[in-house]
């Protein structure tokens, strides 16, 4: 059951909702109120646009260089740290090649480790109980809608979101049950 | 299928989770007792030991192995195949992603058994994982085997994370129209996605992320399996050549076996709609691109052999050329490149049925390629006192079990494909999305369906 305060149409297409998040901008809606939910991206349309996540590569770099290192010390140290005697001919104990195996692999581990934890904690995910939300989306509609509009404005924002092409339009939250 | 609502794409690509045909129970049935055949054959072999399987002095390595490296090399089906056609942004990738993806989880997962159920004690398996214990002693990172181990795991959280993520919003779809149990199961699953913008643009950033990672990870992992060999000094098996010459041919058993996957989906779940002859041709002249070049290979590897001439190698040579090998060689070659080139190269033959049947014969011809780089040369070694007396011969037990590892992907497959879609439904909207972008006049018609 949703827990906000909110008031959304559901949209046929890209072009209705993108005249719908125009119609909501042009009443004056402050983004951070905007709501957005489809069921694939569209990039191309303004609605749809989000915080580019341009960190998530060097976190995924970062994580590699954990994994790396942590490749590189667990084949140096358990190799040296128990001087049992191993008979390796001369050749190294630690040697360059093998170490390198092991430490590329674990670099490439460490890297997609992080970027499913970047892209977790990023997408807010799981959520299993999101405080908003329309079924209608799986079924291809676009959700456009606003949080918490003021109780005065309710009539407004129905008005323009209809005017723009929204299929339905419902509200949640108190005024919802009221 | 422009002209098909978002509802209708649903309703198709979500129609073959829902009930189950006597031909499907059927089919299942046949393959679960395989797979039962297959398990007791390996309980046979725990109780009574590794000596009922066909391995004898020298021959130390057969068909678990072959099996291994064949199922490793299958699994380079998906996750490479996908990755590259996703940084390519190959529009018509779409519909393949998922169903090579899921190869390459339950390859790995297959192949990965080998080695235990090769080894003559498998439950000390977990011996190959560095781990503090009371033994004080721990793996020798120096072994090849010991690069397995870090290499398949790597590939293998790669390769499921690869085809979990973009299954996410399709596991939302699911819970949004299902009810009871299921609802329950798929709410679970779907990590309450819900379609933000935030949440795209994430999951996006993370598919390409792991697409530029897993691609290297795909080719370590192929070049590892192939120093288990040629890190030896057996004849044939130390060669420079090996790490290329297995990548190549697991990226061409891994499309063979993608081909013959999709040619059966498209028939029993009637994907006809979505799983079009485009992507069979296009799947086809990958296909012969890697013919070729295993035919390449091939060729390299042999030249130099021969030109070589040194007497323990070419020992190895003539076996396979003439000698008793030579029917297992030249069928090789025949199911590689002399079925395929022909069906793949001409464009009348480069059907639906023509991939299908080049793929067959590719994904047979793949395995003998692994029987005889493992057999032969461990038939002749440098020294006469480890040349086989007796030919190696499986067994019941490795031929059941090696028949039961087959099964089992067919049963894995069919499971998966009454829990998920096979097909990405959000990933197939989406690039019907970008061509109506693209084309104005299916933007107005697709915009006149919707409404």
């Amino acid at each position: 059951m949703p827990t906000v305060n909110s008031i959304y149409g559901l949209f046929p297409g890209p072009h209705a909702a993108e005249r719908g998040m125009n119609a909501l901008r042009a009443a004056g809606v402050a983004p951070d109120k905007l709501i957005v939910m489809s069921p694939e991206p569209f990039e191309e349309y303004g609605f749809a646009q989000a915080d580019r996540p341009k960190w998530m590569p060097w976190l995924a770099v970062l994580g590699g260089v954990i994994g790396g290192t942590g490749g590189f010390t667990l084949a140096w140290y358990t190799q040296t740290a128990y001087s049992y005697p191993l008979v390796t001919g001369g050749m190294p104990i630690v040697a360059p090649w093998p170490t390198g195996i092991i430490t590329y692999e674990l670099t490439m581990l460490g890297a997609i480790l992080t970027t499913i934890l970047t892209l977790l904690i990023g997408a807010r995910l799981p959520n299993w109980k999101p405080k908003l939300y329309d079924p209608a989306v799986s079924k291809g509609k676009i959700l456009i809608g606003v949080l918490d509009p003021p109780d005065q404005a309710r009539a407004d924002l129905e008005t323009r979101l209809r005017g723009a092409g929204a299929e339905q339009v419902k509200t949640t939250g108190r005024s919802a049950a009221s | 299928m422009a002209q098909k609502t978002p509802e209708q794409i649903n309703d198709d690509l979500l129609r073959p989770l829902s009930g189950v045909s006597a031909r499907y129970l059927i089919i299942m049935a046949c393959l679960v007792a395989v797979v039962i055949a297959a398990a007791f054959a390996f309980g046979w072999q725990v109780y009574n030991g590794i000596g009922v399987a066909g391995l004898r002095r020298p021959v130390f390595w057969g068909f678990y192995i072959t099996n291994f490296v064949f199922w490793i090399g299958l699994s380079h089906a998906g996750t490479l195949i996908s990755a590259i056609l996703r940084l390519a942004n190959a529009t018509w990738r779409r519909p393949v992603t998922r169903c090579a993806e899921v190869i390459t989880v339950f390859a790995l997962c297959i192949g990965a058994t080998f080695p235990i159920i090769h080894l003559g004690r498998p439950w000390l398996a977990f011996w190959l994982a560095p781990y503090p214990s009371e033994r004080g002693i721990w793996p020798n990172f120096r072994s090849p085997l010991l690069w397995d181990f870090f290499a398949i795991n790597t590939y293998l959280t790669g390769s499921v994370t690869f085809l979990l993520l973009p299954m996410i919003p399709d596991f939302a779809l699911i819970r949004d129209r299902s009810s009871g149990w299921k609802k329950k199961i798929y709410t679970v699953l779907a990590l309450g996605w819900i379609g933000t913008p935030r949440q795209w643009h994430r999951l996006e950033k993370a598919m390409q992320i792991m697409a530029v990672a897993i691609i290297p990870v795909a080719v370590s992992v192929h070049s590892i399996v192939s120093w288990d060999f040629a890190m030896a000094p057996v004849p044939m098996w130390h060669s420079t050549i090996f790490a290329p010459y297995f990548v190549a041919g697991a990226i061409f058993s891994g499309i063979a076996a993608l081909i013959l996957a999709m040619a059966l989906l498209r028939k029993f779940l009637h994907l006809e709609e979505y799983l079009l002859p485009i992507h069979f041709e296009n799947l086809g002249k990958l296909l012969l691109v890697m013919s070729l070049l295993w035919v390449y290979f091939v060729f390299a590897e042999r030249l130099t052999s021969w030109y070589g001439n040194e007497s323990s190698e070419m020992a190895v040579f003539w076996m396979t050329q003439r000698g008793s090998f030579s029917p297992l060689f030249w069928t090789m070659v025949t199911c590689n490149f002399l079925i395929p080139f022909p069906l793949l190269a001409i464009k009348k033959f480069r059907t639906i049925t023509g991939t299908a049947i080049a793929s067959f014969t590719v994904v047979i011809g793949m395995w003998l390629e692994r029987f005889l780089i493992i057999v032969p040369s461990l038939s002749r070694k440098y020294m006469p006192y480890a040349w086989v007396t007796s030919p190696y011969r499986p067994t019941w037990v490795e031929i059941t079990i090696t028949a039961g590892t087959f099964a089992a992907l067919g049963l894995l497959y069919m499971l998966f494909s009454k829990a998920v879609p096979i097909i990405s439904i959000w990933e197939l909207k989406w690039g019907r999305h970008e061509e109506t972008v693209r084309d104005p006049v299916l933007a107005r018609r697709d915009e006149e369906a919707m409404a």
